[in-house]
């Protein structure tokens, strides 16, 4: 029956994450099995570089999909997003078929028929041949389907959220020209938030809502393991461990996963065998990204490591 | 299951998770998905579709965990107990079954199927009867505390309560040890049904009591009202200034249809020669209100005071600007100090900077006057709160008049009901000729009124 498929069907989905080097958790997991299962979107939340982004291009990349991104701004509308006639060429094509036209006119007794005749020709201009397809148009035609990332909704204004509705739910857009286009097939969309504001009602409602939050020790170490492979196992247990204790202090902006990998990276590159005071001091700045916060973790760091090595004895 | 399902999303709107029909549905197909052997995945595919927050996330997960800690009601027979209210007879229901499995060892003969089951002392299967039996009695009804005992007694009716008790008496004459060992296995169950009953008003209660208790709070007086509320006054605040911010912070550009902005026209077309396939409509813009708000924070307006400049504080999507003077005998500005602490914090630095004296409107007013009057523009809206009792001290409604002429509205909100302006020292009557609007203030539910006409008359 499908709950025994189900926990293979996520531990798949969890494999073919972590083959594209997406180290995801049991809930992602699940959420992505969801989302296929039952044809909706998800609204992913989360704090910056979590890998929110990153989640809708492992996806792409295990299912061998094509990616189609539509980055969103305060001011994106429609034209931008959806659709947009070709104007320039609509004009060219008239200028060129003038002469065209006084021939297909020129059979008309009457200004009547002659207006009869220019309406079946009016119809040619606005046809699929002139309009210019933008990301969302793009991702519902695609044939062999799609992942659809609509990136940082939160930044785009509230009457587009609305223009997505449609779209979310029911895999369509509405061109009043041309009619209802559906998608071939349906499109796998993943909707990214900072929660910079809040999202209609509406939106989420339509949405599997998934929250990536600061992932666990454990996991977090995989995701260096599998983006990081140069580091040791040591060196690797001892600063994650050490960020952990960097997220619990109070800052403005709180390291992410983005920058865990960075900073691995850092490590490599200057051959560090074991976090001590001093490299930690020097390379705080991958981490940490304001002044401000730098200065309040500066005095911790030798706690920190000291911390970060004893629960790396235990642990 | 698709019963337990529905209890579930009832229990989930009690904790606080707004679970709309279509949302049921699609937790639905997804359970269908996912099965429901697995319970990390099942509560995985709950809090993903349910819940839409992680405020949301973490209520559910905790529902969760308190609903399936309840044993569910036996799989096989569901819908067998809907009619063994009246069980009298021997051969219903879910309870005489599974006794009459679990009785095998020992046979009482001419024993009800409660009883036997007590004897057995199966407590599978008596849990399980008692979680059948409180799906009979419609639990997931229960609204009050009231009602426990009432629940209770229904699911004992609905378990055999009324077969157990004549065996009781039948066995008294005969078999007085096993009555006794029947009476103590009854007093057990008694507690188990009372203990479920508990459980089940924790999970559904919770809702209706915090809407009543919600309810109640609105309508409270703020000024009167106990320390042991401020809390949750304040969380209450902080919802009506959600509410505010979702209607009113849409967006503030409104086209004017049929009205051609030429010149915008002309320079998006410049590329076609000026011929204009792209229009550019003109827009209405529409001003974000700009507000001076004057808190009188002497001793018997004090807590209005707090509750109002929270509000005001809390509403930056909505309001343009807002600077904020508090008064008693003297006046000073309490923007910044409200911007940079916390509510608790702030209110204490004001207080102990003009809190608590005397009030005295008129050399208040003289202090506006001569340090902020430059903050009043024709955009502003000039908010008083204050109880208009000036220990009669000269007024001074002269400088109010002046006030009112620089803004685009004065509006005082007073604390007091109408019935006591204008007696004693309140000075309301001579004030009130120069206000825009004067409204009574006193609730969670008059301010939430006062303040959303002041953010509409922009709109």
């Amino acid at each position: 029956m499908a709950d025994q498929n189900a926990s293979t069907s996520i531990e798949a989905v969890e494999s073919g994450l972590a083959a594209q080097g997406y180290i995801a958790s049991r809930q992602i997991a699940t959420a992505v099995y969801l989302s296929q299962q039952i044809e909706k979107p998800i609204l992913v939340e989360g704090p910056a570089g979590v890998g929110k982004t990153e989640l809708a291009k492992a996806i792409a990349a295990w299912r061998g999909k094509k990616m189609i991104r539509l980055q969103c701004y305060e001011g994106l509308d429609e034209a931008k997003a959806l659709y947009e006639w070709k104007y320039a060429k609509q004009l060219l094509y008239t200028q060129i078929l003038k002469d065209k036209l006084g021939e297909v006119l020129g059979g008309a007794q009457t200004l009547h028929d002659a207006l009869d005749q220019l309406h079946d020709f009016g119809d040619v201009f606005f046809s699929k041949e002139f309009v210019e397809p933008r990301p969302l148009l793009q991702a519902l035609e695609q044939p062999g389907g799609c992942v659809l990332l609509i990136d940082e909704i939160d930044k785009s204004d509230a009457e587009f959220e609305s223009l997505l509705l449609e779209i979310l739910s029911d895999f369509q857009v509405t061109i009043p020209e041309l009619g209802t286009v559906s998608a071939i097939t349906p499109p796998t969309v993943i909707l990214t938030s900072n929660s910079e504001r809040d999202l209609g009602d509406a939106l989420k409602r339509r949405c599997l809502h998934l929250h990536i939050g600061f992932p666990e020790q454990r996991l977090e170490e995989r995701i260096v393991e599998s983006r990081v492979p140069g580091i040791s196992q040591t060196l690797r247990r001892q600063m994650v461990g050490f960020i952990h204790e960097i997220r619990s202090l109070d800052l403005k902006k709180l390291p992410s996963v983005s920058e865990t990998i960075d900073w691995a990276r850092v490590l490599v590159l200057l051959q560090a065998s074991e976090l001590d005071t001093e490299i930690v001091k020097d390379t705080l700045n991958v981490l940490l990204k304001y002044e401000a916060d730098i200065e309040a973790a500066s005095p911790q760091v030798t706690t920190f490591i000291a911390k970060a090595a004893r629960s790396n004895v235990f642990g | 299951m698709r019963e337990n399902l529905h209890r579930f999303f009832r229990a989930a709107r009690g904790a606080g998770v707004h679970v709309s029909p279509a949302e049921s549905i699609d937790a639905m197909r997804a359970v269908a998905q996912v099965g429901i052997t697995d319970r990390t995945i099942l509560r995985d595919a709950l809090l993903l579709t349910l819940a839409k927050s992680q405020d949301e996330k973490l209520a559910l997960g905790d529902c969760f965990d308190l609903f399936f800690s309840q044993p569910e009601p036996p799989q096989d027979q569901p819908e067998a107990n809907d009619n063994d209210e009246d069980s009298q007879d021997a051969d219903q229901s879910p309870s005489a079954n599974a006794a009459s499995k679990a009785g095998d060892g020992q046979p009482q003969q001419g024993l009800g199927p409660l009883a036997e089951m007590l004897l057995s002392q199966d407590r599978n299967a008596i849990s399980a009867a008692i979680a059948s039996a409180s799906g009979a009695a419609s639990l997931s009804d229960i609204r009050y505390s009231t009602q426990r005992g009432i629940f209770s007694s229904r699911i004992l009716d609905a378990m055999g309560l009324q077969r157990l008790r004549d065996d009781l008496d039948e066995l008294t004459g005969t078999n007085p040890a096993l009555a006794e060992r029947l009476r103590a296995a009854l007093e057990a169950l008694r507690e188990a049904v009372r203990d479920t009953v508990s459980q089940g008003l924790a999970l559904y209660a919770r809702e209706e009591a915090e809407n009543l208790r919600n309810e109640i709070l609105r309508n409270a007086p703020l000024a009167r009202i106990e320390r042991r509320q401020v809390a949750e006054m304040r969380a209450l605040i902080r919802q009506i200034a959600r509410r505010l911010r979702e209607r009113y912070s849409k967006p503030r550009k409104r086209q004017r249809r049929g009205h051609l902005d030429v010149r915008r026209t002309l320079r998006r077309n410049a590329a076609w020669g000026g011929v204009p396939f792209l229009t550019a409509w003109k827009r209405k813009h529409r001003d974000r209100p700009e507000i001076v708000a004057l808190c009188d924070v002497s001793g018997s307006v004090a807590q209005v005071s707090d509750f109002f400049l929270l509000l005001i504080h809390s509403l930056h999507e909505v309001v343009d600007d807002v600077r904020s003077f508090a008064f008693s005998s003297h006046l000073i500005e309490v923007s910044e100090i409200l911007e940079k602490k916390s509510p608790e914090e702030a209110m204490a630095e004001i207080m102990s900077k003009v809190g608590f004296g005397s009030s005295d409107y008129g050399s208040s007013l003289v202090d506006f006057e001569k340090d902020f009057m430059s903050a009043l523009t024709p955009q502003t809206t000039v908010i008083v709160l204050g109880d208009a009792r000036s220990n009669n001290l000269d007024p001074r409604a002269d400088i109010l008049r002046r006030i009112s002429e620089r803004s685009k509205r004065l509006v005082w909100l007073n604390p007091e009901g109408r019935l006591a302006w204008g007696f004693g020292d309140s000075e309301m009557p001579r004030y009130a000729t120069f206000c825009s609007v004067v409204r009574q203030c006193a609730t969670a539910q008059q301010l939430e009124r006062a303040i959303s006409d002041i953010v509409a008359t922009y709109q």
